[in-house]
């Protein structure tokens, strides 16, 4: 009897051992990010992952609105629904410390990937917490900044020309400071165009979520507004709230008050990207990722848009956008994950990243002769990938981001009191939440 | 023979007793009508315990806690009220608790008087009456999210129909009409749609205490030749008070809660203008991750909400047996 069982059994264990292989190979991975178009390039480029090591791919793709929110709270709880996630670049402090993401450096010293081989602001930006020390949690994915559009058709109607040099003395161009910006929103602000009415520019000014503070921060940097002490950490008193921090606020209100169209007290990326299809403004503040879509737009797009970074005042400086991968802790497919980030490290996926409209921070692929050529829009990238500098990215980085949100929206949207008040209530507010962190 | 329904319905309980195993047969004749009475109603109050009472006692146990849901790995310490009195003591808790009082306020003055002038129209029965009860139901049988949504295509100054309507009566060019991004006008712009989408409901309850008052009371109040103003406050009025309070009680607690509208109309802004206490509690506990003050936060809203409630549920019984 027990003769008769001994193949059915071996063949039984064979079956076993050889479906382990197989196992793998049906592996899913699911990775987590905002519902944007770089997102619909990385599903495309993602195909090629698939058919190299035959791992699926699933995303979970959340509007910008709810991103933070369906996110973090996935984190904090220890969720395993995302395998590989996309995160902001100011979650790397709290993802750190609170252990949501894996550690890359031994891994990266395993596979050879070096982060010298990436754009220096977005290592610091994306992987790195402490900033500035070689601890790495993440992989630059897609390198970001707020920069500007343009209508270039209107800028070069001949009688436009005319009539801006005649009342400020000065040819009109994609301006290099703030001043010239403001000059340029005032003169487009409510004019007919093609018997319609158009207005300045669009800015940032969401409340919901995170969209005034990285709108207002452009203007801010520029005129001298500083995080905290660069000789002492967490030293807010006259820097937050410097006369020149002071001054720069001034300035956002008197845009948004002067220059952007009737209704725009709740703009963030796509109603920014909105106003300006729709024929509504001559200039745009937006993020980089947005230039791609806006340049193949039928109405708007082609010789129609151009592009500037930000402008500069006193300083030169721009909000850095932009998003690293990391591996979620809690996920049971480590080590499937960390092969598509090992997969994604490589200069040739990084090339097919940047064609298909995602914004590569390899230097390989930025700093390639052909880069400035690729694309109209590449240049502005790249200068202003030059003059980046983040929002605090601590673990309490939300609660941060919650009082500068209230605190900037209630001067310049609403009204409410003085620049002053606004920005020495904004340093308060910080120096509590530090101090209830234990770092002061 | 013919048989009747009863003696089939004998057999087949005969059949069933057969059919019973007897351990199982017992032990069900064992049980008293109580017993089998809480077996019915666990699954209810295990879900109830579960999902509503568990939490509250959760969140007031956090409420004297410094815990923060996004760092899992911190210590939690008890704080005891500290919680308690910087939510007390917060000013910008205050004025959002002033925003919701004011649009609790407004609203419900607002649905009451139109929700019962509606109702009283309505209730004469002229022709074509099921038709147009019909159509001013519509907007409460909406989502609020729909709602939300197109009512903030309505308001906006370039495109909305409001924007036009207004211009066209006043002159006002459509620019110049920023309901949602206007400090002042921007917390009417919220009282406008739920006034609109909530009336309808007012008005269904008033109706009810309408075509609840006997004819025989107006028949005997015109015998007495009391004017139809005298008869409306003598007899309506009085009559379909207990309804009228009732709504006003429903859409005071929903109204005091209100979210999901505020927030898709206006966030909240512009500034901190429409933050009402449930966006200035979602923003504490899921934004800022102060869950611990949040709770203590939640609390004090409960406490709130259920002693206004039992105040004027009170009132109401007494209306009633006056």
């Amino acid at each position: 009897m027990l003769k008769q069982w001994i193949p059915l059994l071996g063949a039984t264990a064979v079956c076993a051992l050889m479906s382990v292989p197989q196992a793998a190979k049906a592996e899913q991975l699911t990775l987590c990010w905002a519902a944007w178009d770089p997102a619909n390039a990385l599903v495309e480029l993602s195909k090629d992952f698939t058919a190299k090591t035959g791992i699926d791919m699933k995303f979970e793709f959340v509007p910008w609105t709810s991103y933070a929110d369906r996110f973090l709270n996935e984190l904090n709880s220890r969720g395993k629904l995302c395998d590989l996630i996309i995160g902001d670049s100011q979650w790397v402090g709290g993802a750190a410390e609170n252990g949501h993401y894996v550690k890359l450096n031994d891994f990266f010293a395993k596979e050879g990937i070096k982060m010298d081989d990436f754009v220096p602001a977005t290592v610091v930006g994306y992987s790195e917490w402490p900033k500035n020390t070689p601890n790495y949690w993440a992989l630059p994915a897609m390198g970001d900044v707020v920069g500007w559009t343009y209508r270039k058709d209107w800028f070069q109607r001949p009688e436009i020309q005319k009539e801006f040099k005649a009342k400020y003395g000065w040819d009109l161009d994609a301006p290099k400071t703030y001043d010239q910006l403001k000059q340029i929103a005032e003169f487009f602000q409510k004019r007919q165009i093609d018997g319609k009415t158009v207005y300045g520019a669009s800015i940032y000014t969401e409340r919901g979520s995170e969209g005034i503070t990285m709108g207002v921060t452009n203007v801010l940097y520029d005129w001298g507004f500083m995080y905290d002490n660069p000789k002492k950490p967490y030293d807010m008193q006259g820097y937050v709230n410097s006369p020149d921090a002071i001054k720069g606020l001034e300035f956002y209100k008197a845009l948004y008050d002067c220059c952007t169209p009737p209704g725009a007290s709740n703009v963030y990326m796509v109603e920014s990207a909105d106003a300006f299809k729709s024929g509504q403004v001559a200039m745009q503040m937006n993020f980089a990722f947005t230039w791609p879509g806006l340049y193949k737009d039928e109405k708007v797009g082609g010789d129609r848009i151009g592009f500037f970074p930000n402008p500069a005042e006193k300083y030169h400086y721009a909000q850095l956008g932009g998003q690293g991968i990391s591996v979620v802790s809690y996920s049971d497919k480590r080590d499937a994950a960390l092969q598509y980030i090992k997969w994604f490290a490589q200069p040739q996926v990084q090339a097919k990243w940047w064609q298909l409209g995602g914004y590569s921070c390899l230097k390989a692929v930025v700093d390639a002769p052909d880069f400035k050529t690729s694309q109209p829009y590449a240049p502005a990238f790249l200068e202003s990938m030059a003059i980046v500098k983040d929002f605090w990215a601590e673990p309490s980085y939300a609660e941060l981001l919650q009082a500068m949100q209230k605190r900037v929206h209630d001067y310049v949207v609403a009204g409410k009191g003085t620049a002053k008040e606004a920005l020495d209530g904004l340093e308060k507010d910080w120096t509590e939440i530090f101090k209830e962190d234990g770092k002061i | 023979m013919t048989t009747s329904p009863h003696t089939y319905a004998d057999k087949a309980a005969e059949a069933a007793v057969r059919a019973t195993p007897e351990p199982l047969a017992r032990r069900v004749r064992a049980l008293s009508d109580k017993a089998i009475a809480w077996l019915f109603i666990a699954p209810t109050i295990a879900l109830l315990l579960a999902i509503n009472i568990f939490p509250l006692f959760w969140a007031i146990y956090l409420s004297f806690t410094n815990y923060r849901a996004n760092r899992p790995n911190a210590e939690v310490k008890n704080v005891g009220l500290g919680n308690y009195s910087r939510v007390l003591n917060d000013p910008d808790i205050w004025a959002s608790m002033q925003t919701t009082a004011h649009f609790v306020f407004w609203t419900i003055l607002l649905q009451t008087v139109i929700g019962f002038a509606l109702a009283y129209l309505i209730d004469r029965k002229f022709r074509g009456h099921a038709f147009w009860t019909t159509l001013i139901l519509i907007p409460m049988m909406l989502s609020p999210a729909v709602v939300g949504n197109f009512w903030r295509f309505l308001y906006e100054p370039q495109i909305g129909l409001f924007a036009y309507a207004v211009s066209f009566l006043t002159g006002i060019p459509t620019s110049e009409i920023q309901m949602l991004g206007s400090v002042s006008l921007a917390p009417w712009a919220i009282i406008i749609v739920d006034t609109w989408m909530w009336t309808p409901y007012v008005m269904l309850i008033c109706l009810a205490g309408l075509r609840s008052i006997p004819d025989y009371i107006y028949e005997a109040a015109e015998v007495d030749r009391a004017s139809n103003w005298r008869q409306f406050w003598s007899i309506t009025v009085p009559m379909a008070l207990p309804f009228i309070m009732l709504a006003v009680l429903f859409r005071g607690i929903e109204n005091f809660k209100m979210f999901d509208m505020v927030n898709l109309l206006t966030g909240g802004g512009p500034g901190s203008t429409t933050e009402v206490a449930s966006i200035a509690l979602k923003r504490d506990a899921f934004e800022a991750w102060a869950t611990g003050r949040s709770s203590a936060f939640a609390i004090v809203l409960f406490v709130a909400v259920f002693g206004l409630a039992n105040i004027y549920v009170k009132a109401l019984n007494r209306v009633k047996q006056r």
